[in-house]
């Protein structure tokens, strides 16, 4: 039996990553939970350049160059939004996203 | 000549108004007098120095074999339409210009010294002073406008400070309908004078005065003999030119704003609506004189307007009992005369004797017509009232007024040796020779002139000594107003012995002017018979006048109440314009357009009140929103490429 | 053809990474959720060594899985404690998740297994034909000016860090 690791084996996990990435910010209530699965859909997206570059590029590197940058911003973004959560546990008391409805000075 | 003095001679009232209108708030009522009226002085030198230069000088450009020349001083480009049709604003000397700048500058210098102390007490002083300043960088802007975009540009601003100043004491309701008056029926004959230039322009692309006036042939051929409705489209275009004429100088049937207008303080009066910018009008036409006279039809137009205006306006000012409702119809009436000397005026006839008569009356009109107001002003000042009804036996009191009003009055009925009766003979004369019929049409009126003016005098100075005197002594005003009396008596004196056939003709060549004995005669004779009888009606009181009163009720109401022409144009724009066709339109919009409007705003508040609910702040609804929407763009585009 | 070895590698991998995730986004206590989170970085960075990304493996681990980490952990830390569960899903909401993450599954793995293009050359032979990227090609390309370098995003992502580190201070600072 002759197995290829084509381009879509790489791309299914990845997949699958991105959904459940979904799922668990549709559904996550406390909001670093929330953070925790949009790091996974970012995840999955950096993978997807990555593949891409690997398959369809394989003598460029801009893919990868850009996973590169795009893990940079989402470590300023994780940052960010943690202190944005952080500072909302301090006026709210707590992480729930249900209790930051409304938008307030 | 160089461009320094006529720059500075717009310049200086422009800064006034700047700094007057700007700094005026925070300067001592002295200090903003004394500034205006400094600044004044200087124009007045610069004025005179640059119209005697123009007229004594003897220098080429001004005059070449005798001509008197037109001289453009400067014309700069302001706006570029086309490349031949351009904007300019430039200064142009020529005779009537120059002797415009004289009547302006000396008027306007009066009216700044005679204000100190009329308008002393009043609140807005710094205000008044700076509305004048301008009103004469406007007026000057427009004598020396090099073309005739350019004066209707200056045209517009007249008519704007006109509007400012009679609606200067803006707490009276009545000052403030007769600003808004004279401001609305004055744009609506600038209306007309815009077409006219528009029709002319379109027809000859350009503005400037030398070219019009130097090319009447090529203007005439130009239009290639297009009619419209009749008369030919020049014809058209200089009536509609004149219609500004018309509006400004309160011809028949736009002259409804000028009486209101006297709601202004009495300088004012003085200055604007009587020697300065209700001339406007016979100045245009002045100005487009050569045009005018290709046009018999437009000449002929001119003349009727006059003739009837000045007929209408002298009855009416024979039934008013405000004295300056009495000037300021007195005014029109004699502005008509200058039109109707205009009209008549041929280069055939005596070469052009009633344009030079004309501007010869301006003139001398400016000169005893201001004088009149002032004197008024000192009246009004003494007494508290304008209506003649308050006044009566004042000549005691106020010699001095009394004195130069009387003047005045001679100037203005016609009597030899007072200036009046010069330019009177001169345009009588011009009348005479063009037709016979509208002299004896003219000199009628200058019978009812010299009536009602001295009607005015007798009812004022004579009479019988008003009760209220006991209580409270009228006396002459301080001396910054007696100054200007004095000054302006003094040049209506004398002002008649001005060759003016020297200085302003039609086409700059000089002309002798000769009294025809046998006119003199007969308007002397029936000035002096109306002044007789106004005597022999008002000198003493008695029951005369009330009974000729009674005896014609229906006539003296009429008069009194202008002929109604009030009336008519309230009936035609209440009753007709407002009340017919406005409704119709009214009603299509609260219930067509609005209507729809409205539609549109319940329906999008209908739709948000629904919607709002999709706003909750609850960020994973948005995201399941966005998710939801992001599977349906993928799923149609999955479609689209299968 | 592939060598077995990166046959069972990738096998190996794959579960992890599909396991982790779910279990990410489905684990009631939020520091273990973080945890698999870490997993799931990590088989990615294989995922990358795997593809012949050596650089962006190392950078994958020490910027994920060291860096952001930590600040997971620490907020986790700082805003509950460590044992404290979060509340039961109301069956509402979990349906609404499952259904949408069960049809976008479906759809993007349909798109997927109809996309021809997807199905080409293996591995092994797209390493072959691409040259190995070397650490002084990468730094060449992210500091030059010239076609294909990236000096300018260089800069622009090292204001943005800036500004993050000032706006993260700034923003949880006490008042």
């Amino acid at each position: 039996m002759t197995m290829d690791l084509s381009m879509l084996w790489y791309l299914v996990p990845s997949v699958i990553m991105f959904t459940a990435g979904v799922f668990g910010f549709i559904t996550r209530r406390n909001m670093i939970a929330m953070l925790i699965s949009l790091e996974l859909i970012l995840n999955s997206a950096d993978l997807n350049f990555v593949i891409f570059n690997r398959f369809l590029f394989p003598g460029q590197m801009e893919g990868m160059i850009f996973t590169l940058f795009a893990i940079a911003i989402a470590a300023a973004e994780t940052a960010v939004a943690i202190a944005i959560i952080i500072n909302i546990y301090r006026s709210l008391g707590n992480t729930d996203i249900n209790s930051a409805k409304e938008m307030r000075h | 000549m160089g461009i320094t003095l006529p720059i500075l001679i717009l310049a200086i009232p422009f800064t006034m108004f700047l700094v007057l209108g700007i700094g005026g708030v925070k300067m001592p009522r002295k200090v903003a007098g004394v500034i205006g009226i400094l600044a004044n002085a200087s124009l007045l030198a610069i004025c005179y120095t640059v119209a005697f230069r123009y007229f004594f000088s003897g220098d080429t450009q001004f005059i070449v074999d005798g001509v008197r020349q037109q001289l453009q001083v400067f014309d700069v480009t302001w706006l570029a339409f086309t490349e031949r049709l351009v904007v300019k604003i430039g200064f142009l000397l020529d005779p009537i210009c120059a002797m415009m700048l004289i009547v302006i500058s000396t008027i306007s210098f009066m009216v700044h010294l005679y204000s100190w102390g009329y308008m002393e007490h009043e609140p807005g002083f710094q205000r008044y002073y700076a509305f004048l300043a301008l009103f004469t960088f406007s007026m000057l802007g427009l004598v020396v406008a090099t073309n005739i975009f350019q004066m209707y540009i200056f045209w517009e601003l007249v008519g704007v400070s006109s509007f400012l100043l009679i609606g200067f004491f803006y707490k009276l309701p009545s000052a403030v309908s007769a600003s808004k008056k004279a401001f609305i029926v004055t744009r609506f004959a600038d209306l007309g004078m815009l077409l006219g230039i528009l029709v002319l322009t379109f027809y000859f692309p350009t503005f400037n005065f030398i070219d019009i006036t130097h090319n009447t042939g090529n203007v005439l051929a130009s239009t290639g003999g297009a009619t419209f409705l009749g008369a030919s489209v020049l014809t058209w275009a200089l009536v509609l030119i004149f219609t500004g004429g018309m509006g400004k100088s309160a011809m028949m049937p736009l002259h409804i704003w000028l009486p209101d207008a006297m709601e202004g303080p009495t300088p004012v009066s003085a200055l604007i609506h009587a020697a300065t910018m209700v001339v406007a009008g016979v100045y245009l036409v002045a100005r487009m004189f050569p045009l005018y006279l290709v046009e018999e039809a437009s000449m002929q137009f001119i003349t009727w307007v006059g003739a009837i205006t000045a007929f209408y306006a002298a009855v009416v000012a024979c039934c008013q009992i405000d004295i300056k409702r009495i000037l300021a119809f007195s005014t029109i009436s004699q502005i008509a005369f200058m039109m109707v000397s205009l009209g008549v005026a041929r280069p055939d006839i005596h070469e052009g004797l009633g344009y030079m008569a004309s501007m010869f009356h301006l003139f001398t009109h400016a000169m005893f017509k201001a004088l009149l107001f002032l004197g008024a002003g000192a009246l009004i000042h003494a007494v508290h009232s304008n209506n003649y009804t308050a006044m009566g036996g004042l000549r005691k009191y106020m010699p001095i007024t009394h004195w130069t009003f009387l003047i005045g009055c001679l100037a203005i009925a016609g009597i030899w040796p007072f200036s009046g009766f010069f330019s009177k003979d001169e345009m009588l004369s011009a009348m005479f020779s063009y037709s016979p019929f509208w002299g004896y049409w003219m000199t009628m009126v200058a019978g009812l002139t010299a009536f009602y003016m001295f009607r005015m005098y007798f009812l004022v100075f004579w009479w019988e000594e008003n009760p209220h005197y006991k209580e409270h002594k009228p006396h002459d005003a301080p001396w910054q107003m007696s100054v200007p009396l004095l000054i302006l008596a003094a040049v209506s004196c004398v002002a008649g012995f001005i060759p003016f056939g020297h200085f302003v003709t039609w086409n700059g060549e000089p002309y002798d002017i000769h009294i025809n004995a046998q006119v003199a005669a007969t308007s002397l004779t029936v000035a002096v018979i109306a002044i007789a009888f106004a005597g022999w009606l008002y000198l003493k009181k008695n029951d005369k006048p009330s009974l000729m009163r009674q005896a014609l009720p229906a006539l003296w109401t009429a008069a009194h109440r202008r002929f109604y022409w009030d009336e008519i144009y309230l009936f035609v724009t209440r009753k007709i314009i407002f009340g017919g066709i406005c409704k119709g339109i009214a009603w299509f919009d609260r219930h067509v357009i609005d209507a729809t409007m409205d539609a549109f705003a319940s329906m999008t508040q209908f739709v948000s009140v629904k919607i709002k609910g999709m706003q909750s702040g609850s960020v994973q609804t948005y995201v399941v929103w966005y998710f939801l929407g992001a599977l349906v763009l993928a799923a149609i585009t999955w479609i689209c490429i299968l | 053809m592939d060598s077995v070895a990166n046959i069972i590698l990738y096998f190996i991998v794959a579960i992890a990474m599909v396991t982790f995730s779910v279990l990410t986004v489905t684990s009631r206590k939020i520091l273990r959720s973080a945890t698999y989170l870490l997993f799931v970085l990590l088989s990615t960075a294989v995922f990358y060594f795997q593809l012949g990304y050596q650089f962006l493996g190392a950078v994958q681990i020490a910027v994920y899985a060291g860096g952001i980490m930590v600040l997971f952990v620490f907020s986790i830390l700082l805003t509950r404690h460590p044992d404290e569960k979060t509340a039961l899903l109301t069956h509402h909401k979990r349906m609404l998740g499952i259904t949408l993450s069960v049809v976008s599954l479906v759809v993007l793995l349909f798109a997927l297994f109809n996309m021809p293009l997807l199905h080409g050359a293996s591995l092994t032979e797209m390493i072959k034909a691409g040259n190995e990227i070397t650490m002084a090609e990468i730094g060449t390309a992210l500091v030059g000016t010239e076609k294909f370098q990236y000096l300018l995003p260089f800069e622009a992502v090292s204001v943005l860090l800036l500004a993050c580190i000032i706006g993260g201070v700034v923003v949880a600072r006490k008042r």
